[in-house]
């Protein structure tokens, strides 16, 4: 088997704004490659619309402090206070420096950034909606990436496109570099390197409706729990209030936030029975809850299972300059105008709160104690800092994306000067090659879209916005079964050139793995709290709960270790808006 | 409501057949599903080894652009219920084909990154923000809405001709940040775009328009280009 051999100082997994902003840290130290699956510009950054939020106070009056309270009041409190102010403190002079890179963001009439509402995000501690969302129309992911993909470009990052990372080596506690296959035509590569940042994002595809790109199956995650490493929070996925019924296609919160209202099938506008101080605007968890509860009584629209999106009365101006890529998704997926017709909605898979841990400088923790994994960084999406606790507000992800990514290839940098580079053993090679050629050989009669299918479908059905133990311990077993039916995969194309239907292997086992960790957190976690609902324990249970989970593999399946919540300023109190 | 379409499809599977072929599928798809469902379903229920690229789904990551009944598209844009019941889908012209529907995008790619595609402005950076009014916004509204999925630059009759043309897509590019005001490069990368395999072979030939999935007026900011050259003096190269 021919293999070819990549050194660079510093590797990074993923594309997207984190990945891409922790490589121009990190080229001012050393070389840096960034590996993707896709091409760079194509990476789920780009579909984030709405906004990435900072207390700039351009359009009102406005503090990092507010910002602070806000994210930790959304978290449900299961947020690190240390971290969360990191970040909201960071948020200006990071919105700032975006700026100065190139980000065309949308101005107010005196040329500033211009900022728009946003969930969850108030002034005066909860007292009414303020702008801080900074946007470029309903295009700000795809605004962002562009620009900090530009500027990598200008520093002479190198990119090495249509990669899959097949795994992550770690060897006596230290990363070592990452194994991967240049999809173009299956060749192996091994990059060796000092560092390793993984920044591979969400994995929204284990659940069927969900507004995730394809690409976001979550290998890199399941490639460290298997290797026996913690992941943090899973019990906590964020399901986004307005997803384009029966595609899941995301709608902006900033629709919201310019003024749009959700309605239930009797015309009324509910939200205001949910959240009376905020109503449309309240953070996702609550909005999921309630658009569900809605339909659940028997109030979706014609009694069916969705409510609207309603813009009717949004000024048309507005819509066209502020709103123009989810006016165009309406009228191509829809056949429908959102000024002249309101939107069917319903919740879709959008966030994983939970992840890889590690520390405010993106350091992967491998235990409940802080100890870490010697030159191994995460952040982005695959990461739990955690500043989105039991539920993520919106426009925080990509301001996470950005402020945790600069900080982990800031600290990845330091480990430059000491770290010797890593060496990857002929024996991992074998492991991964062995793999595929299993894969390739096998000649059982399951497909991987049936598996693919029924997993999407278990998740969806009993491991969403509402949870129950005997729906979990179901999901449970139907993965155990599904875990069984994977091991009689056959697939198809043997080819080496471009072989996606191996890659949706591979990446299925992996989606299998990640979802049992989500089950099993879920069902641990015995209350209620930000997007994990537990209808047999709806109440928030501080007194035993208000702690991390980190789960573990180990001989005898899932274990869990719990670590505390850090709490500075702000105390727990009852989430009301 | 449900109904049977054919997907002629345009195949090049290198490894057990190298040269290319058509083969036809019908399958079932309600009105309201995308090309791309298709192509899913017919991976999944059909033939594994159909290859072609996909992400977002909903027309913000470029992967899936291909050429469908002889114009560029996303297939994942593009409504089954807008075509024919004989849907013919083929890779991107003019650009090398790997496999099936996927085409080497190198050559594209390297397009733009030769009008510096990149903000340029060595000036110490203000405290805040600088200032861009709406109205100098508006001017890189359109072109920032670009997804470089390709569609543009490989539907041009030019860039057939000359594969040294920089095409559609790396001018627009060009016009992002010589129209963007924060930006100091002007010269540079006139200097790029003026040359003889640049600005001046467009011939507002409008295929570009036509086939761009996110309807930006590609050939009208190439005049813009055009007309900002002929200002500043950059009137060489072949016109």
């Amino acid at each position: 088997m021919e293999i070819n051999r990549h050194y660079f100082d510093t590797v990074i997994i993923g594309s997207g704004l984190a990945g891409c902003r922790a490589a121009i840290e990190c080229i001012n130290h050393g070389t840096v490659g960034v590996l993707s699956k896709l091409y760079p510009t194509r990476s789920h950054s780009t579909a984030a619309q709405g906004g990435i939020g900072a207390a700039l106070g351009n359009e009102e009056e406005d503090s990092p402090e507010w910002h602070t309270y806000d994210t930790v009041k959304g978290s449900d409190f299961l947020g690190d206070q240390d971290a969360i102010e990191i970040m909201c403190y960071d948020a200006i002079p990071t919105i700032i420096e975006l700026e100065h890179m190139g980000v065309p963001f949308s101005r107010t009439p005196e040329g500033k950034i211009a900022q728009r509402r946003f969930g969850g995000h108030t002034k005066e501690f909860g007292k009414a909606p303020v702008r801080r969302a900074c946007y470029s129309a309903d295009r700000t992911g795809h605004a962002v990436l562009f620009a900090l993909y530009e500027q990598c470009q200008l520093k002479g990052v190198r990119f090495f496109q249509e990669f899959e990372v097949l795994d992550i080596v770690i060897e006596n506690n230290a990363v070592q570099g990452v194994i991967a296959v240049n999809i173009k035509d299956g060749s192996i590569h091994v990059f060796e390197s000092k560092a390793v940042i993984i920044a591979s994002g969400g994995y929204g595809k284990i659940f069927k409706v969900t507004s995730n790109a394809y690409a976001s199956t979550g290998e890199c995650l399941s490639m460290l729990f298997r290797q026996g490493l913690p992941l943090e929070d899973m019990e906590f996925f964020q399901f986004h209030p307005t997803g384009l019924y029966g595609l899941g296609i995301l709608i902006t919160e900033g629709a919201r936030g310019e003024g749009g209202i959700l309605i239930n099938g009797k015309g009324e506008r509910f939200m205001e029975r949910y959240a009376p101080t905020i109503k449309d605007l309240a953070p996702r968890d609550m909005v999921s809850r309630a658009i569900l509860t809605e339909i659940r009584q028997g109030r979706g629209i014609d009694g069916k299972d969705y409510v609207y999106l309603d813009l009717r009365h949004v000024d048309k101006k507005i819509l066209e300059e502020r709103l123009p890529e989810i006016t165009t998704f309406c009228k191509i997926y829809m056949g429908i105008d959102p000024s002249e017709s309101p939107i069917p909605v319903v919740p879709t898979a959008h966030y994983a709160m939970g992840g890889i841990p590690t520390d405010n400088d993106g350091r992967v923790l491998r235990d409940v104690d802080g100890s870490v994994v010697y030159g191994l960084y995460a952040a982005g999406e695959c990461a739990c800092v955690s500043v989105h606790g039991a539920n993520r507000l919106g426009c925080n992800s990509l301001l996470d994306t950005v402020v945790f990514g600069r900080r982990a290839g800031k600290a990845a940098s330091e480990i430059l000067k000491s770290n010797t580079r890593g060496r990857v053993s002929k024996e991992r090679i074998q492991a991964v090659s062995d793999c595929i050629n299993m894969l390739k050989n096998s000649t059982g009669r399951e497909t991987v879209a049936s598996v693919r299918k029924d997993l999407q479908s278990v998740m969806m059905d009993k491991c969403s916005v509402f949870r129950t133990e005997e729906g979990l311990k179901t999901v449970i077993e139907e993965i155990q079964k599904l875990k069984e039916r994977y091991k009689e995969i056959s697939i198809t194309d043997k080819s080496k050139t471009f072989n996606t239907e191996l890659l949706e292997a591979i990446e299925l086992g992996h989606m299998l793995t990640l979802a049992e960790v989500i089950a099993c957190s879920a069902l641990q976690r015995t209350e209620s709290r930000g997007a994990h609902c537990r209808e047999d324990y709806p109440k928030r249970d501080d007194e035993n709960w208000l702690k991390h989970t980190f789960a573990f593999q180990t001989d005898k399946g899932i274990t869990f270790k719990f670590k505390p919540v850090k709490i500075t300023r702000f105390k727990p109190e009852e989430r009301k808006y | 409501m449900e109904k049977y379409y054919t997907f002629r499809i345009k195949r090049y599977l290198p490894d057990k057949n190298p040269s290319q072929r058509w083969d036809e599928f019908r399958i079932k798809l309600n009105s309201m599903e995308r090309v791309l469902d298709g192509l899913i379903k017919i991976k999944e229920t059909r033939d594994g080894t159909l290859t072609f690229r996909k992400s977002c789904a909903h027309g913000v990551c470029g992967s899936c652009a291909m050429k469908i009944n002889g114009k560029n598209r996303l297939a994942c844009q593009t409504l089954v219920k807008d075509l024919p019941e004989l849907i013919v889908i083929e890779p991107l012209p003019s650009l090398p084909v790997i496999k099936d529907l996927v085409v080497d995008m190198t050559l594209f790619f390297e397009k733009n990154d030769r009008v510096l595609p990149y903000l340029i402005n060595d000036e110490p950076p203000p405290e805040r923000e600088r200032i861009q009014s709406p109205e100098d916004q508006h001017k890189i509204l359109e072109s920032i809405t670009c997804i470089m999925c390709g569609s543009c630059t490989t539907s041009c009759p030019v860039f057939w001709a000359d594969k040294e043309y920089l095409g559609p897509s790396a001018l627009l590019k060009a016009y992002r940040f010589l129209f963007d005001t924060r930006d100091r490069a002007t010269e540079q990368r006139l200097e790029k775009i003026t040359g003889e395999h640049g600005v001046w072979r467009c011939h507002s030939i409008f295929n570009c328009v036509e086939v761009c999935p996110k309807e930006i007026d590609i050939t009208k900011h190439i005049l813009k280009l055009k007309r900002m050259a002929v200002k500043k003096g950059f009137t060489g190269g072949e016109r």
